[in-house]
């Protein structure tokens, strides 16, 4: 037709951390409401992101605002520093701000995360942002906005107590085992996001700044420092977390949440900690599992590439083969057959 | 021992290498151009522009060869650029009714004002691969006239809007009132339901074309019938102008492709009012007619209580449209799940294995296995 | 035509953010921590210079929260001064309102003065983000005068700020009744921000 293509390309350039100015306000706004109401879903004008929605964008979105040029970042997904998406992440930060990243809980000042809350305990001056699905905690029992978002100015929340005790009355459990539903300070029923509920504990009067971002449905919530959050629960079916009959088989770490990792097709399975930070930092200290090994180095950092690499989801532990896990990866020190 | 399978940006890296590869194809063959894909892919660029909601043919011709043809993800590349654009304000509002146009028909009237333009189009195609495109085409034009004003008219006729006609005679509802503010922009300000027509219009325009598809054939088959008639469709060149307050008159910024469907729908009345026909409208960039259509259908059916009809189907249900319809957050969402879950997957585990145990359920199998 | 004295004003209007995107960033970075940590000062890393009687920690949270989408309410002693409302007008493009129920900021120079809380917005129910948030101009804090607690303080924590109002404990009291409506206050002044949310609770005071 008639429009043929100039040829000219504009020149394409972004603003620190991405966001323009007024967005960052936007979301700043949003931030500081989120802080005063805790646990309440202010909504906010998300932008899109040059990244897919349910893929960070909200949490992304709430880091860019707080950022500055001397804050340390950390980028976790399901406890791990080298997961795909949280490389992705740390990536676009390095590449948009510049600001220095961090694989050590300890050392970041901001530190995003998908699906866990590092089992290292936060601190003071900390910030804690949340990826987050879905943000309605009350979504799965009502589809519709209009209707929970009436729930939640009544503080109407039998609704949620209803489906936990269906769920007793059916499998003697309450069989939400992530997205586990908190009560922040007393007043709103949040989705903490699909974190497992063994970490929903951590949340309630942390240290550190917690905050919540959900690009796709266009929420910003919060919880502050030293804030309560409790866990929705029932006198005779009082909220436990999940608890794990083996410590980690690397570090030895006990009261940690794990990962499974099949190790044949013969039902052989091991169980490495999922925070992969808090699991090199313990067997740098000498700590020893099962199918550890002693002086072992803990293997590099992530923001060290090497290796061929491996495609997908990269998990902290890929065994590989038939029975025969194989290390992969020059650092390796001494592969070794499994005990 | 195990060590840590390291190597995730190695990976990243070496998978977009892979991807840059697979994009260029067979390298004995010319790059496609950007030019090519504006002019040869059209329909394609008209799609991106819609559902990208930003009017660029370059930008948008880029983007489809980018994204190697998969529209949903050129229309995401095109989304995620549009956000870091300034905005400088709003137009002032189209008027299709001086549209310079390509291509226009009626489903209502045989002839009428201005007359019927078939223009470019693959109604009445036979849908037989034509197998001489196989062979390269040669650059000589054909003796068609490529639009409106290089056809028989030297002079344009007026082509008056299809509604306006039935308006005057008072048989259809007059177009929803705007007070002429500037509208809400769903891009800027967070939606909450109920949303007035202009949001409506706006998610719609932006919506998936699969997605309204579906939902304006579900319309038709029952689901919220609402006896639609093509009033007309309207395909062509419009002039976008902006009042600028400084100078304190309008400039024309350019001009746009769009089309339009207006349709007209069953017709309602009461004891005290006369019956009138009632409209659904769809306006879009570029050539998507069957978007506008199935946009103009799903416009119709959320008016329902505008109309005091009843509620009864899904595409009537303003929350349920309006939250699913847009592509980029519809596959966002759906492809994240592609992403690792394992820690969640690990606590529905742990919790199944447990309550198979409450149950001996695993000593039973272990036995039948046995 | 604009007399000497105007023109000579216009020049001199008093700079923003020397850095627009680092400024803003480190201004709200402050504002923020004070909120989370209600009753606790939190230094202003931002030294502005505006027009009297702007305080420059004040117009260093406007700076950096405001914009077109949000409309000011100014108290009587800085409306008083067409100079201030130039340097906000033009350093955030936000509009200037009159009604203090429209506005998403409100800035106070004169606490003693202070309108009672329910001229403001306060939110709804459904949206109780929907309120104003009051940047109160103070010359001290002090950890005595109300005892607070609350999310974002450790156990209790002694605060208090001059000048505020002789009944600022009541106030404070009758904002949380509301929650989650009611509004946040950010004390603004002496190089630092404090905030009072409406999730503050007054022990004593």
């Amino acid at each position: 037709m008639s429009a043929a293509p100039t040829g000219a390309m504009p020149a394409i350039t972004y603003n620190f951390a991405y966001l323009d100015e007024q967005t960052k306000r936007m979301i700043r706004r949003a931030i500081l409401k989120a802080i005063a109401i805790p646990g309440y879903q202010v909504p906010f004008a998300a932008r899109e992101m040059p990244m897919p929605y349910g893929w960070g964008t909200g949490g992304v979105q709430v880091t860019a605002a707080v950022l500055g040029p001397d804050d340390v970042l950390k980028v976790i997904d399901q406890g791990a520093d080298d997961t795909t998406n949280a490389v992705a992440i740390r990536g676009f930060f390095e590449k948009t701000a510049g600001v220095a990243t961090t694989t050590a809980t300890r050392e970041a000042t901001i530190i995003q995360t998908r699906h866990r809350i590092p089992e290292t305990a936060l601190s003071e001056e900390q910030i804690l942002v949340y990826q987050v699905p879905i943000p309605e905690p009350l979504r799965f029992l009502e589809p519709r906005e209009t209707e929970t978002r009436a729930l939640h100015a009544l503080a109407e929340y039998g609704l949620m107590h209803v489906k936990l005790y269906e769920d007793i009355a059916r499998h003697g459990h309450i069989a939400t085992t992530y997205a586990y539903p908190v009560e922040v300070a007393g007043r709103y029923v949040m989705d903490p996001s699909p974190i497992p509920k063994f970490d929903n504990p951590k949340m309630d009067d942390c240290p550190a700044l917690q905050l919540f971002g959900a690009g796709r449905e266009k929420r910003i919530y919060a919880i502050p420092p030293y804030t309560s959050v409790r866990s929705l629960d029932f006198d005779d079916h009082p909220f436990r977390v999940q608890r794990f009959d083996k410590p980690c088989a690397l570090c030895g770490a006990e009261g940690v949440y794990l990962d499974e990792v099949i190790l044949d097709d013969r039902g052989g399975r091991m169980f490495v900690c999922s925070d992969t930070d808090h699991c090199e930092g313990r067997q740098a200290e000498g700590h020893v599992g099962e199918m550890g090994v002693a002086g072992g180095s803990p293997s590099p950092r992530p923001s060290s590439p090497r290796g061929e690499g491996v495609a997908g989801g990269t998990p902290h532990l890929s065994p590989r083969g038939g029975g025969r896990p194989v290390g992969a990866g020059e650092g390796a020190s001494g592969a070794e057959k499994l005990p | 021992m195990y060590v840590a399978a390291k190597g995730g940006e190695t990976a990243i890296r070496n998978a977009h290498k892979l991807l840059a590869k697979h994009r260029r194809g067979n390298r004995s063959l010319p790059s496609i151009t950007l030019d090519q894909i504006a002019s040869q892919l059209t329909l394609a660029v008209g799609r991106v522009m819609a559902e990208g909601s930003l009017y660029d043919v370059d930008l948008a011709a880029l983007a489809v060869k980018q994204a190697r043809g998969d529209l949903i993800e050129a229309i995401f590349l095109i989304r995620a650029f549009r956000t870091t654009l300034p905005r400088f304000g709003s137009t002032l509002p189209l008027d299709t009714g001086v549209m310079l146009v390509r291509r226009r028909v009626s489903a209502t009237y045989k002839d009428l004002p201005g007359g019927q333009l078939l223009g470019p189009t693959f109604d009445y195609t036979h849908r037989l691969l034509d197998p001489s495109l196989a062979e390269a085409e040669g650059g000589e034009e054909g003796s068609v006239p490529d639009s409106a004003d290089g056809g028989i008219d030297v002079q344009p006729p007026a082509m008056p809007r299809v509604t306006d006609l039935i308006g005057q005679e008072g048989l259809i509802e007059p177009s929803p009132e705007d007070d002429g503010g500037e509208p809400f922009d769903i891009t800027r300000a967070p939606v909450s339901f109920p949303v007035d027509r202009a949001t409506r219009l706006q998610t719609l325009a932006r919506g998936d074309e699969g997605f309204l598809l579906a939902l304006g054939y579900s319309t038709q088959r029952g689901y919220a019938r609402s006896h639609p008639f093509v009033g007309e469709i309207r395909f062509g060149d419009v002039e976008v102008s902006f009042f600028a307050e400084e100078i304190g008159f309008e400039v024309p910024l350019g001009r746009v492709q769009v089309t339009e469907c207006q349709m007209v729908n069953q017709f309602k009345g009461s004891a005290t009012s006369p019956p009138q026909f009632t409209r659904g409208y769809g306006l879009v960039f570029g050539q998507c007619e069957r978007k506008a259509m199935s946009m103009a259908l799903v416009e119709r059916a959320l008016r329902w209580s505008d109309l005091g009809e009843e509620r009864s189907a899904p595409a009537q249900d303003e929350e349920f449209v309006l939250s699913h319809c847009d592509n980029v957050q519809a596959t966002g969402f759906v492809e994240h799940l592609k992403l690792p879950h394992y820690v969640d997957f690990q606590a529905e585990l742990d919790l199944v294995r447990r309550m198979r145990r409450e149950m001996g359920a695993d000593d039973d199998m272990q036995e039948a296995a046995e | 035509m604009l007399s000497q004295a105007e023109s000579a004003s216009r020049e001199a209007l008093a700079p923003g953010f020397a850095d627009a995107v680092f400024d803003a960033q480190a201004a709200f970075g402050a504002v923020m921590w004070a909120m989370a940590r209600p009753g606790l000062t939190r230094a202003m890393p931002v030294h502005l210079a505006p027009p009297a009687p702007l305080a420059p920690e004040a117009a260093a949270v406007a700076l950096a929260l405001c914009d077109y989408e949000t409309p000011i309410w100014l108290d009587p002693a800085l409306a008083a001064s067409s100079e201030v409302a130039r340097y906000l007008r033009f350093h955030t493009g936000a509009p200037l309102t009159a009604d203090p129920a429209a506005a998403r900021f409100a800035l106070i120079a004169d606490p003693s003065a202070m309108p009672d809380f329910s001229v403001f917005a306060q939110g709804s129910p459904d949206y109780p983000d929907a309120s104003t948030t009051l940047v109160v101009q103070v010359e001290k804090y002090r950890d005595d005068g109300l005892l607070l607690e609350g999310p974002g303080i450790r156990g209790r924590l002694g605060f208090g700020a001059d000048p505020l109002p002789a009944d600022i404990a009541a106030r404070l009291r009758a904002n949380r009744a509301l929650f989650p409506r009611g509004v946040d206050l950010v004390l603004a002044g002496a190089g630092r921000v404090a905030a009072l949310p409406r999730s503050v609770t007054v022990l004593e005071g």
